[in-house]
Order: structure tokens, then C-alpha cells, then sequence
């Protein structure tokens, strides 16, 4: 049986295919989704540092304002908006629209340079507020 | 003879041994992230490197206490989903399988569990 299941021939997989937008941004949409996975944990850090004292909120706060911890923050900022903007295109396709093909290429580069965009418009608000 | 139907036969097969409640529950929780975190990147962006007493009254105002536990659970139940795909669309052996997707759920119910207790504590004592 084991001999069977060696034999078969297998899918194609990721070094056969053309490296096209669309892929791209759907192998961006996992990584994005498993790094804001892990960032929960600063999520978590920020609101039990806000809920333990005072003392721990400012070290938590200290972290996340100095250079490390803004660039953290920054490379979060855009995963979430970027996995935001790749979900709301899942949700397109899952109602059956936007599958053509110039169409759904545009839309992967679209979805990037808003991710972009967004981040950074986010970010200039956060420093001018400030 | 075989009794049983062809739809009999094959439920509860496949790597998740569910398919479409997965599917329904990522859909769902996705759905009610947009609103929740639009709100959350705006109300961080207000109060990111804000003193700790702004922050714990903001936090402790019941309609943005009620927001915060929200995109928690959310948030929380999406993860947990959105990493047992990935689990079951690459890891291949049972046993790792299985040991991936416990720990999984331990994670996400771990910090799901420290982030809405710290929520809720900063709602009703401060």
C-alpha cells in the first residue's frame, strides 16, 4: 500500500508555477494572518500592562515608543490592513464576483499599494496627533 | 448490502474532519472584524503613547469596553481557525497533526482568556 501512495504522481506545487500578483498576495494573506497570530501576544502584554498598574503600563508603553518597539508596531499596522484588504477580496470571490483575470491581477497590485498607503497615512496621523 | 448513503459515508472525513462550520465561522468573525478593528487602529491611534490615566478612563468607557472585548473574542475565534488551516494544509503526520492543533487552541484560549479578563478588569475596577 505504501508503494501505492509513493507512486503517485503529485500536484504541482509552488516552483512550477508562474509567479504571478495574485499568488503573491495570497501567500502574503497567510503570512500576514500567522504573524498577527503571534502578535496577539503584544496585544495581550499592552492590555494586562494597562490593567496590572501604572508602573507596568508606562514599561510596556516605553517598549512600544521606543525605536524596536515602533518598528514593531509599524510592520503590525500594515499586516492587519493588509490582511484586512486581502480578506474583503475573499469575501468577494466567496460571493462569486471578481474572478476575471485582468481584473483579479489588478486588484492583488491594487490591494498591496493600498496596504501601503493605508499604513503610512496612519502612521503620519498617529505622529501629527502627537 | 450497504445501507448507507454516499453523503453518510464521507462526513466527518477530510484533514478537519468538518468543513463547512469552519468555513461559516471564518466568514463570520472576518465580517465582524472590519467594523471592530477600523474602530481599534482609530482608537489607538488616538491614544498610542497617551498617560496611563487617559488610557484606563478611555478603556473603562462601557461602549469602547464592550468594543474591546468584541474584537477580543473575534479576534480570538478567527486566529484559532485561521491557524488550524495551516496546520492541516501543511503538516502531513497524524500525530504532529493532532499535538499542533491542541496547542493551538491552548494559545488562542490562553491569550483570548489574559486579554479579556485584563479588558474587563480595567471596565469595572480601573
Amino acid at each position: 500500500m505504501a508503494n501505492v501512495t509513493n507512486n503517485r504522481p503529485l500536484s504541482p506545487h509552488l516552483q512550477i508555477y508562474k509567479f504571478v500578483p495574485t499568488m503573491a498576495m495570497s501567500i502574503v494573506h497567510r503570512i500576514t494572518g500567522g504573524a498577527l497570530y503571534f502578535g496577539t501576544v503584544l496585544v495581550a502584554a499592552w492590555l494586562i500592562a494597562a490593567a496590572s498598574g501604572e508602573q507596568a503600563f508606562n514599561t510596556v508603553n516605553w517598549f512600544f515608543g521606543s525605536f524596536i518597539g515602533k518598528l514593531i508596531l509599524f510592520g503590525y499596522t500594515w499586516a492587519i490592513l493588509h490582511h484586512t484588504i486581502g480578506g474583503l477580496r475573499h469575501l468577494m470571490w466567496d460571493l462569486g464576483y471578481g474572478f476575471e483575470k485582468e481584473f483579479s491581477t489588478k486588484l492583488a497590485k491594487a490591494s498591496l499599494v493600498a496596504s501601503i498607503v493605508l499604513t503610512l497615512l496612519v502612521w503620519a496621523v498617529v505622529l501629527i496627533v502627537r | 448490502m450497504d445501507m448507507r448513503t454516499p453523503l453518510g459515508k464521507v462526513r466527518g472525513l477530510g484533514s478537519a474532519k468538518s468543513g463547512t462550520e469552519h468555513f461559516w465561522k471564518v466568514r463570520t468573525t472576518s465580517v465582524a472584524l472590519v467594523p471592530l478593528l477600523l474602530f481599534y487602529v482609530v482608537f489607538l491611534v488616538i491614544y498610542a503613547g497617551k498617560p496611563y490615566a487617559d488610557v484606563i478612563s478611555a478603556l473603562s468607557n462601557p461602549f469602547i469596553a464592550t468594543i474591546n472585548a468584541l474584537t477580543i473574542i473575534a479576534s480570538i475565534v478567527h486566529m484559532k481557525l485561521g491557524m488550524e488551516e495551516i496546520v492541516q494544509d501543511y503538516i502531513h503526520s497524524e500525530v504532529t497533526k493532532v499535538v499542533l492543533l491542541m496547542l493551538n487552541s491552548f494559545f488562542s484560549y490562553v491569550i483570548g482568556g489574559l486579554c479579556l479578563i485584563a479588558a474587563l478588569k480595567i471596565a469595572f475596577v480601573g
